[in-house]
């Protein structure tokens, strides 16, 4: 009997819970994990200076974050999606699908893509975007013709780098950070050594080409990190030959256990990478639903307060922690001001 | 059984004083066993002390924290730029407006207590303090705006750089590259505690706080998510408690005995060894995308980890059921008790202390569990305000404690590692009370027949 009640009452509080739920007073944000610690520092000091809640802003990777704030409009899906890439055309169509139509973009600044290995390990301090390529690529150009990847030391193809076997992290496919490293690092490289050339001569077209440049070897040197960069730093700190791709801010925290590599002769620093200097960066978005704005409390204010110039400016939080402001930020400002959505814009 | 009959294999001739080579060679065979067994708990043993180890020696530090002792002069010029003491008019003034405030402050104590120092500007000290400061100094302001004009001491968290060299997490060699604090901070550190200023102490922030931004690792604290688990915990025990007792008793006492109630047990042994990631997405699917619960919500962890924890529940019940004698029963039906009164009245009573014990373990194993936490959306930047009552305790975004230590761990402040491991401790010192406590029930009221 004793249960029977209990069981009824268990369902009573579900029944109650769940029209409570209709009523949303707090900002939720979720997607790019790069992103995840900009938006938590501007959440912390939004929750400090206003009235309202704390946002919540979940992690999950730029592809999870925009798929699940393309799930339809109402208090039960997500405000705002963070990406550590610009949305893409299929998205915006899913989008639209489900009713999501008007979006605001908003780019809060660059993230600089370092590469880094240990502190005590093998001198890796300089490196060209040929190097990875000739390093990681599937197929590479030895001797005029393109073949399999033969390297399996790093001196084998650059006698300026440690005489130590090739031990490459680099993040995994889910990852924003793959897009970049791929087309800023080894299509790059495989243009540099003229890969890209010999394969449209040997008769692909332009973007076979250019697939099969970005394509990594699989044969183990490479390692895909699904996690994050705390997995990288694992992985490099157990093998002293290891080379990792890190982001920025990552590195900037961890200094003492990881030196920061050239690449193309440039230091990344936010100066740097800010100036365009240090070719490997890419901006970092969020999305606004602007459906939202009005219904849940402190949405507008939140977008507003995360591009303000006491937060996303050169001095701000996010600038110490390792984020490159934006030169356009007061155009972003506005933008938000006039809750400008994407069609618009175009 | 052959011993009777053995008539001995030496030709014959055996002496019950000295062993014989068969016998010598059973009796290594024993010792051997012995040893290998003993070398097994042994082994086990070590790992227990080694992981013990770990994890107090990398936790221990997260509950002690660096607090600087500041003597802040709130300047009404800054803070209440009108004079009337308005709230609203106060609030306008954010965290940023008290920065300089503090700044300064420490400044002019590092001045006045005469250390030598190459800053010249009050700015470059803000290396020292947590950027939660700020915060800090202005919540205390506007519930005491009487104060403003005064020079109030606040005891402010130092940053994390700070407090891991007062922790020999960082040293002057490991700085060298930092862009966030250089050693001439240190040189400062160093003085301002040799002046009483700076000092280690308890930090009650770690247990009851809540989540802090990447930026802050020392301001973290456990505390909220550590509600959330407790509400979890609530939902499971409200829920799995009934539903697997009932039907236990249901399959145990009343079910006929056929081929349907065959497979319903495999089926419930099976799901007791189903990843609990599984229940994650069904959680998803059911839960969120289905009946549309919110997101992050310990209302959806708890039905998730009910119907994870289910299965364990069952099974305990039911062996705990099977194990009252058919006698009890007989008896009861035999005076003319209907079955369900000889349930209800003599079996179920005398199978609680095993039903309890089963269920603390079950919620103890749901309370360490984090991969169906992931896919229902509670890792992130999540457990940062306190539920404001019961209904926003299950409904409000929160995340558990298993999920916050795996949260830390991910995080790039090497601060955050510590706190990890700290977590660990509190959430080792709740299972091991949930332990005691099932053990305690059973010992209590075990029954031998």
């Amino acid at each position: 009997m004793q249960s029977v009640k209990l069981a009824a009452s268990a369902i009573a509080i579900a029944a109650v819970s769940a029209s409570a739920a209709a009523a949303r007073d707090n900002v939720q944000v979720a997607g790019s994990s790069t992103v995840l610690p900009y938006a938590s520092i501007v959440a912390e000091a939004f929750g400090e200076n206003f009235d309202f809640p704390t946002p919540v802003v979940e992690s999950g990777g730029s592809s999870a974050g925009l798929s699940r704030f393309c799930e339809g409009v109402g208090e039960n899906t997500i405000d705002i999606a963070n990406a550590s890439r610009a949305i893409r055309e299929r998205e915006i169509e899913a989008c639209a699908e489900n009713g999501v139509t008007d979006i605001i973009e908003t780019r809060i600044g660059y993230d600089g893509i370092v590469f880094a290995s240990q502190i005590d390990g093998p001198e890796f301090t300089a490196f060209e975007p040929a190097d990875w390529f000739n390093a990681l690529g599937a197929q590479v150009l030895v001797d005029g013709e393109i073949v399999d990847n033969p390297h399996t030391n790093w001196a084998e193809f650059n006698s300026d780098l440690p005489d130590v076997e090739i031990a490459a992290f680099i993040p995994g496919t889910r990852h924003g950070t793959r897009e970049v490293f791929e087309e800023k690092v080894l299509l790059q490289g495989c243009e540099d050594t003229g890969a890209m050339e010999a394969m449209i001569a040997g008769g692909m077209s332009e973007d076979d080409a250019e697939d099969a440049c970005m394509a990594v070897r699989t044969d183990g040197l490479s390692v895909d990190i699904d996690g994050d960069y705390t997995e990288t730093l694992a992985r490099i700190g157990s093998n002293s030959d290891g080379v990792g791709v890190f982001g920025l801010a990552f590195y900037e925290n961890n200094t003492d256990t990881l030196k920061v590599a050239t690449m193309s002769g440039v230091e990344p620093s936010t100066e740097s990478i800010a100036s365009g200097e240090y070719p490997v960066s890419r901006p970092l978005f969020f999305y606004i639903k602007k459906a939202h704005i009005g219904v849940i409390p402190g949405l507008k204010e939140y977008a507003e307060f995360f591009v303000s110039n006491e937060i996303a400016g050169p001095n701000g939080p996010l600038a110490n922690y390792g984020l490159v402001s934006d030169p356009e930020l007061e155009a972003t400002q506005q933008k938000i001001a006039d809750e400008e959505t994407m069609g618009s814009s175009m | 059984m052959s011993d009777a009959t053995y008539s001995g294999a030496g030709k014959g001739r055996s002496s019950l004083t000295t062993a014989d080579a068969r016998t010598a060679k059973r009796n290594a065979a024993e010792k051997r066993f012995r040893f290998y067994g003993l070398a097994a708990i042994g082994a086990g043993m070590f790992f227990l002390v080694v992981l013990l180890t770990a994890i107090v020696s990398n936790g221990i530090g997260a509950f002690q924290q660096t607090f600087i002792e500041v003597p802040v002069y709130l300047d009404e010029q800054a803070l209440d730029p009108n004079g009337n003491r308005d709230p609203a008019d106060m609030r306008k003034v954010s965290t940023f407006g008290y920065n300089p405030l503090i700044q300064t402050a420490l400044y002019q104590q590092v001045r006045d207590a005469g250390i030598e120092t190459s800053y010249e500007d009050a700015g470059d000290m803000k290396a020292l303090l947590s950027a939660s400061a700020a915060a800090e100094v202005r919540d205390w302001v506007l519930e005491n705006p009487g104060r403003i004009g005064d020079t109030v001491t606040f005891e402010l968290l130092a940053s994390s750089r700070v407090d891991g060299y007062l922790k020999d997490r960082v040293s002057r060699d490991s700085i060298v590259n930092d862009r966030n604090i250089d050693a001439g901070h240190l040189d400062l550190v160093d003085a301002l505690q040799a002046d009483g200023a700076l000092h280690k102490s308890f930090n009650p922030g770690f247990i009851f706080g809540s989540d802090a931004s990447e930026s802050r690792a020392e301001q973290a604290g456990l505390g909220v998510s550590m509600l959330g688990s407790l509400f979890m915990m609530l939902v499971v025990l409200v829920l799995a408690l009934p539903i697997g007792v009932a039907a236990s008793i249901y399959l145990e006492e009343f079910a006929p005995k056929n081929r349907i109630t065959d497979i319903i047990e495999v089926n419930i042994s099976n799901l007791a060894a189903v990843p609990s990631i599984v229940f994650g997405i069904l959680g998803l699917a059911a839960f969120i995308q289905f009946a549309h619960l919110p997101q992050s919500a310990p209302l959806v962890g708890g039905l998730v980890l009910t119907l994870m924890t289910l299965p364990t529940i069952i099974i305990s019940t039911r062996a705990s059921l099977k194990a009252v004698p058919p006698s009890i029963r007989d008896a009861a039906l035999g005076v003319g008790a209907s079955k369900m009164q000889a349930t209800f009245h003599h079996v179920l009573p005398l199978a609680m202390p095993g039903i309890l014990t089963g269920t603390i373990i079950g919620l103890a194993q749901a309370l360490g569990e984090t991969a169906p936490l992931l896919l229902i959306g509670m890792v992130g930047y999540i457990a940062t305000n306190y539920p404001d009552g019961i209904v926003s305790g299950f409904m409000a975004p929160n995340s558990a404690m298993p999920a916050q230590i795996y949260e830390w761990a991910k995080r790039a402040d090497p601060a955050y590692y510590e706190r990890a491991w700290g977590g660990i401790i509190i959430l080792l010192v709740f299972l091991l009370i949930m332990n005691v406590i099932a053990v305690v029930l059973r010992r209590k009221f075990e029954r031998r027949w």
